[in-house]
């Protein structure tokens, strides 16, 4: 479903995030991409909806040449690409039931969004997402007024609004305590398994790659190290992702 | 070695010291600095007389019951010397202990039977043809004891010798009821609510539009837009092309019209009648307008023909709105003294800013709507057809709209400078408009984003900066000349200022906002609008409310000294009275200045408070 070709990003001043990078995706795959900090995690995942401007290479989304697309075009792929993000990107002084509408913004009519009028099948939606996650209760607070752990819920409802067939998710427990990381990473296998939806989902610790992907792809200083089941990752593996002096937690 | 390079050294800390002197000694003769003047004695009286008079603000005036008498007097004594006048000692009356003296002579004057306590000036009245009632001339001041008794000396005027009587007068006043506010006073506090709301009104206005402005002059949300050249190139064609067809299209219209505004039934028939059916138009729009991106051609011309008469219905029913509040302002105001005159000429002065604003609102859906349109089908060139067709396309139209931009640009000028020379406001700018044009279309690739944003950010924010260094005082003098003396040219001066300061600060909060909220609300599929509206606004509504009110502030104290160059509020008056001298009325204005920017000032940081 996803075929990333030789994929390349040079940022200015010449700094390599990704070199080369090839991997596909099939539907309903739970991919988990790993490697240190500063590896390219980030990167990759921001070029597949184009939030950054790959410099060389393909992405293919059913069938779509992504990195060709125009900006109206991009509007419709990144609408059925939700995205989760590792510092949650809600819009704090907002309530949240709108930060959830927000996912549904590339659906709804422009200018009546300009005015917050969403229609009544969205706002029906918005509840079933954060009923889903657990926080209907919390619909009209503001966002702020959330802990960590519910806001993270709430950036998953709003991918979820947007009907989405993969969810990139950016680190999405790395500021979260164990416990809410479980259950986080609960929710996207829920999704992944009730819903069918694709997920590409950067992580740092490997016993959560163990326990939730099917498959993992690593990455070290942008380029592609390792690609396979992450039963596969023993420990000269281990070393030549995360390099030789590194030692295995958790 | 440390010792070595002491001399040097001190040489160089009292080349250093010596250099610094002759700087501030140069300052003090720069600034004439000289503080003999300071001490002498005439300086020293003025400005005892200046502060005294402004400790004693004319808030208060009371009624003053006047006792007159008054005694006649020779100046220079004629020979055989005068007659000691007969005095009515019954009633108030005064004693001089000569009743003629030379000119600069000295003599006592003594009053008896004055109220007690009363006050007032010993005068010199000198009598002429010209002046039949005497001219006075204040020699002293006297205060009459409990007993309502004086005696005072006094220096009689330097005046010519006269042979006819002239005549001494002390004049006892004494307040009697209560205290009133002074015709002072009550002129300041009219200046000084004139003052306030000057500042108001600019400070919202400044406000609407700075706010728009805000958004196209930070960084962050301009540098990613990015567009390839054909629909650069098509937009800046566009543009002036919809605003002029937006312009004619109003003049057609308004000559359409204007036979129906002649009847007052008929223009309230079409306030009420043109906004429906442009609601209606919108609705049909908002309703059947289709997802981004997967319309066809017909659907878009549909979409472009209601959105045109959309537009149309929208500015018509402006045009019924002005005419119709003008007719009903008119009707309301039959003179000055009607009751409330202030709210009915408000709607009168709406109808008449809305009649204003609309051929300039036309000019905009016209180049709004023109310029889109354009500007799409420049993207679509660049989407859609072959990079080789696109750079031939590009080597046609960028030219043409390098040309149409220079010679846009040197019709402002030519305003300016009249040139009255075609080749000069014509040619020479399509010529070299058309080459810069033509040069950058064979330099870039068709579909190469340029980084049209950046540079609109560019030049609004140099735009902005410009005005923003002249001050608002500066401006006054131009709206002066304009709108002629008053609080509107001062209120046009701060609001200018305002929207260019206020648009600065603004963007620079945009600039900081957090970048996360902005990316995950991209990521949605949301397109520009609905990014800035949803992630973007509500991260910088508390900071725009405080600096709308610290620019309130702001606007409250110059609006409190644009009077002096004819902006007209408080600042106005206290010109006028520092140069009458009249410094106790000055006082009542300055301590007027004083309570209201301090309560200002108090009021906006409270507020700022809650809402940062």
């Amino acid at each position: 479903m996803l075929e990333v070709k030789n994929l390349t990003k040079v940022y200015d001043g010449d700094v390599q995030a990704l070199k080369n990078v090839s991997f596909t995706v099939k539907q309903g795959e739970f991919l988990a991409v790993i490697g240190l900090s500063g590896s390219g995690k980030s990167t990759l995942l921001r070029c597949i909806n184009r939030l950054i401007e790959p410099t060389e290479g393909q992405i293919i989304w059913k069938g779509q040449d992504v990195t060709a697309a125009s900006q109206d075009e991009m509007l419709l792929i990144r609408r059925k690409i939700g995205m989760v993000f590792q510092h949650f990107n809600l819009v704090s002084r907002s309530k949240v039931i709108t930060n959830v509408l927000a996912g549904r913004l590339g659906y709804v009519n422009p200018m009546m969004s300009a005015l917050n009028q969403f229609p009544k099948s969205d706002m029906e939606m918005a509840l079933a997402q954060l009923d889903r996650v657990g926080i209907k209760n919390q619909a009209y607070k503001r966002a702020d007024e959330l802990s960590g752990g519910q806001q993270q819920r709430v950036g998953i409802a709003r991918a979820m609004m947007q009907e989405p067939a993969m969810i990139l998710a950016d680190e999405p427990v790395a500021s979260l305590d164990p416990v809410l990381a479980h259950s986080i990473m609960q929710y996207l296998e829920k999704i992944n398994q009730e819903d069918g939806v694709t997920i590409l989902c950067s992580l740092h610790f490997l016993d959560l790659v163990h326990r939730y992907a099917d498959r993992a792809i690593a990455l070290n200083d942008g380029i592609l190290m390792f690609d396979g089941s992450p039963d596969d990752i023993d420990d000269d593996k281990f070393r030549e992702i995360y390099g030789q002096d590194a030692e295995r937690v958790g | 070695m440390k010792k070595r390079s002491s001399l040097p050294r001190s040489l160089v800390v009292g080349l250093v010291t010596f250099l610094i002197l002759v700087v501030y000694a140069y300052g003090f003769s720069v600034t004439k600095i000289n503080f003999e003047e300071t001490r002498s004695e005439r300086r020293l009286a003025s400005l005892t007389r200046i502060l005294r008079a402004l400790a004693h603000p004319e808030v208060f005036e009371y009624e003053y019951e006047i006792v007159d008498v008054q005694v006649p007097f020779y100046l220079g004594c004629p020979e055989g010397g005068v007659e000691t006048p007969d005095i009515d000692r019954s009633q108030a009356f005064i004693e001089l202990s000569g009743y003629c003296a030379e000119p600069k002579g000295t003599l006592t004057v003594a009053g008896y039977n004055f109220q007690e306590n009363s006050s007032g000036p010993i005068n010199f009245i000198g009598f002429s043809a010209d002046a039949p009632d005497g001219v006075p001339i204040q020699m002293e001041s006297f205060q009459a004891d409990a007993q309502g008794n004086f005696e005072m000396e006094v220096t009689v005027p330097n005046r010519q010798v006269k042979e006819d009587p002239q005549a001494i007068r002390a004049t006892g006043r004494v307040r009697v009821g209560t205290p009133e506010l002074s015709r002072q006073a009550i002129i300041t506090w009219e200046k000084i609510v004139e003052t306030v709301f000057m500042a108001l009104l600019a400070t919202t206005f400044g406000t609407m539009i700075a706010i728009p402005i805000s958004f196209f002059a930070a960084r962050n949300l301009m540098s990613d837009i990015k567009m390839p050249l054909s629909n650069i190139s098509l937009s800046f064609v566009g543009w002036p092309l919809g605003m002029w067809l937006g312009l004619q299209a109003f003049q057609l219209i308004l000559k359409l019209l204007n036979p129906l505004f002649d009847n007052f039934v008929l223009t309230l028939a079409g306030t009420i009648l043109m906004p429906v059916l442009a609601f209606f138009a919108i609705r049909w729009i908002l309703t059947n307008s289709k997802e981004s991106g997967v319309s066809t051609l017909t659907d878009q011309l549909t979409n472009t023909a209601y959105t045109l008469g959309a537009a149309l219905l929208v500015v018509i029913s402006f045009l019924f709105l002005g005419q119709l509040l003008l007719q009903i302002g008119d009707y309301l105001t039959p003179n000055k003294d009607v009751p409330l005159y202030f709210l009915r000429l408000f709607v009168y002065q709406f109808g008449d800013i809305l009649s204003m604003l609309i051929p300039a609102i036309t000019a905009l859906i016209g180049g709004g709507i023109i310029g889109g349109l354009f500007g799409n089908f420049g993207q679509t060139i660049s989407d859609k057809i072959s990079p080789a067709t696109g750079k031939i396309i590009n080597l046609v139209i960028t030219p043409l709209a390098g040309a149409a931009i220079a010679i846009l640009l040197m019709m402002g000028i030519d305003w300016f400078y009249q040139f009255n020379n075609t080749a000069v406001t014509l040619i020479w700018p399509a010529a070299i408009g058309g080459t810069l044009g033509l040069v950058v279309a064979i330099l870039t690739s068709p579909k190469q984003p340029l980084p049209i944003g950046i540079i609109l950010y560019g030049i609004i924010r140099t735009i902005l900066n410009g005005t923003r260094s002249v001050e608002a005082l500066v401006m006054a003098i131009v709206f002066v000349a304009w709108v002629g003396l008053g609080p509107f040219a001062g209120a046009l001066a701060l609001g200018l200022h305002t929207v260019a300061a206020l648009a600065k600060l603004y963007s620079e909060q945009v600039e900081s906002i957090l970048e996360g909220p902005l990316e995950a609300v991209t990521a949605t599929g949301a397109n520009r609008l609905q990014t800035i509206i949803f992630a973007v606004v509500p991260q910088i509504i508390p900071p725009y409310i405080s600096f709308t009110m610290y620019r309130w502030d702001i606007n409250v104290r110059m609006s409190t000294i644009i009077g002096f160059v004819g902006g007209g509020g408080i600042g106005f008056v206290l010109q006028q009275n520092i140069n009458l001298l009249n410094y106790r009325a000055a006082s009542v204005n300055m301590l007027a200045i004083a309570i209201v920017v301090a309560t200002m000032d108090y009021i906006s940081s409270n507020l700022r408070e809650r809402f940062v």
